[in-house]
């Protein structure tokens, strides 16, 4: 319980005595370059496999001669969309994203790089953390964006070559029955997401004590506790806003 | 002027620091010496706000650090410069951006202004030609004189070195204790050095002050060192088998 309360005075210190708007503004935009560009390569092809084996695997179940093709690509493209897009893009953006923002601000804080600041009368907390989470909150959205669309062409790319359903079929099913507020579920559920990783993370690295040993137990400790945060956010998430 | 006055400081239920006192003088290079747990870094710390201690006070010219509001402990901040131990660079930003830095985040100042000014602190200390170099491709002494190059980049009044010699060799080291020491006497800056290096007390300690087990238990400069009559502090300065053969 004192780590959960400790966290969150940590957020609190995020916002007060803040830097300058210029001083944040050119570190968002490296932090998204960083964290946005640099996440695109293991995103897309995460994502492509997934809604490529969902197609195929849906199709191995679907046995019924009386259940249209068209709905293997209606399943992809929910599962995509309300769970496997938001939920596990941000899973693999927890272990990429979140161990390095742990790590990079564990090794600032064992070498005092943080502590220089904090004598420079510099809010360092917010300094350092802050841009991190403002380029979470605005890329993990764009990069789900794309994986969604990548899982669906990966699921219409793996089940019209192994044959398992038609282009036209496969485009039917995409349009049967869409609700567009799947898409802003999705983009709610990742910003929550963006907003947790980082702030994890974050909180990990920065209360680092000691030396490699405790910046390695904190980069794991990110991964583990971001992903706890996602899925139990996840199911909280589902329950408010789709029931 | 630094004053220190009855700072004590317990880390769960082990005293660190027993109420020490102390006055640091504008132009003096002070040493706080003693051996490895001592509590010369938690008393550093504590001067310079990164530890708040159990009790005392902390004045920079007669402003009580400790009891200052936020923007009151900004301004003594900015009026402060630091040496870290590891001279704790950004890694990210080359020699001259670290130099710059708090140019950058705490004046006005125009670019070309910020880069003069940084350049003339990185002639200072020997580095003009290492601006666009990353902390990772300098020596131990570089990132030294890097690091006091970016404490001394505002101007301040109060300079503190956590071990300055630490990593480096004899003959870096004496370099470093003179460029601190001659910094100190060019701007007349008020200057604080930790160290447990017998050349640094030898050569740059116009004021010392031993601490053993929290306790400050003696003071003085470096020509009355050898001769105090404190056990603990002879078998300090005496460890050295080199200076115990000299002694005799």
């Amino acid at each position: 319980m004192s780590r959960i309360g400790s966290y969150f005075i940590f957020l609190g210190t995020l916002f007060r005595n803040r830097e300058k708007l210029r001083v944040y503004l050119s570190l968002i935009l490296n932090e998204c370059v960083s964290i946005g560009v640099g996440s695109i390569f293991i995103v897309a092809l995460v994502n492509t496999f997934i809604g490529a084996v969902t197609c195929v695997q849906t199709a191995y179940n679907l046995t019924n001669p009386f259940v249209p093709r068209n709905i293997i690509a209606l399943i992809v493209r929910d599962s995509t969309i309300l769970e496997l897009a938001p939920t596990l893009s941000c899973i693999v953006l927890a272990g990429k994203v979140g161990s390095n923002i742990a790590g990079e601000l564990g090794t600032m804080r064992i070498t005092e790089q943080i502590d220089a600041l904090e004598v420079m009368g510099i809010n360092s907390s917010s300094y350092l953390v802050l841009p991190k989470v403002i380029a979470s909150v605005l890329m993990f959205p764009l990069l789900v964006i794309m994986a969604g669309f990548l899982s669906i062409l990966g699921g219409y790319i793996a089940g019209t070559l192994a044959g398992v359903i038609s282009p036209e079929e496969y485009v039917s099913g995409l349009r049967f029955e869409y609700k567009p507020f799947g898409v802003s579920f999705a983009l709610i559920k990742t910003v929550v997401f963006a907003f947790l990783v980082s702030t994890i993370s974050a909180y990990q690295g920065f209360n680092v004590r000691g030396g490699a040993l405790e910046v390695g137990s904190a980069s794991t400790s990110a991964v583990t506790n971001s992903c706890i945060a996602i899925v139990v956010a996840d199911f909280v998430l589902t329950q408010v806003l789709l029931t | 002027m630094i004053e220190i006055k009855n700072i004590t400081k317990t880390f769960t239920d082990r005293q660190v620091l027993a109420g020490i006192d102390g006055t640091f003088r504008p132009g003096d290079t002070s040493l706080i010496i003693g051996g490895s747990g001592t509590g010369k870094s938690v008393l550093l710390k504590c001067m310079i706000g990164l530890i708040t201690p159990d009790s005392g006070e902390v004045l920079y010219d007669g402003r009580n650090f400790l009891t200052s509001n936020i923007d009151e402990q900004k301004t003594i901040r900015r009026e402060m410069g630091v040496l870290f131990q590891g001279s704790a660079l950004f890694d990210s930003k080359t020699v001259l951006e670290n130099v710059r830095f708090p140019l950058d985040m705490l004046t006005e100042q125009s670019a070309a202004e910020k880069n003069e000014r940084a350049l003339e602190c990185l002639r200072r200390v020997g580095l003009e030609g290492a601006g666009d170099r990353m902390p990772s491709e300098i020596s131990g002494g570089m990132k030294k004189r890097v690091g006091i190059a970016r404490a001394i980049v505002l101007n301040p009044k109060y300079l503190f070195c956590d071990e300055p010699n630490s990593g480096l060799d004899p003959l870096t080291s004496i370099k470093i204790d003179q460029l601190i020491k001659e910094i100190t006497d060019e701007y007349r800056i008020t200057t604080v050095v930790i160290t447990h290096d017998m050349n640094s007390m030898m050569e740059i300690g116009e004021k010392i002050m031993f601490l053993y087990k929290g306790n400050k238990l003696w003071e003085g400069n470096s020509d009355t060192l050898t001769q105090s009559d404190v056990a603990e502090l002879n078998e300090f300065i005496y460890a050295n088998k080199l200076l115990r053969e000299t002694a005799r």
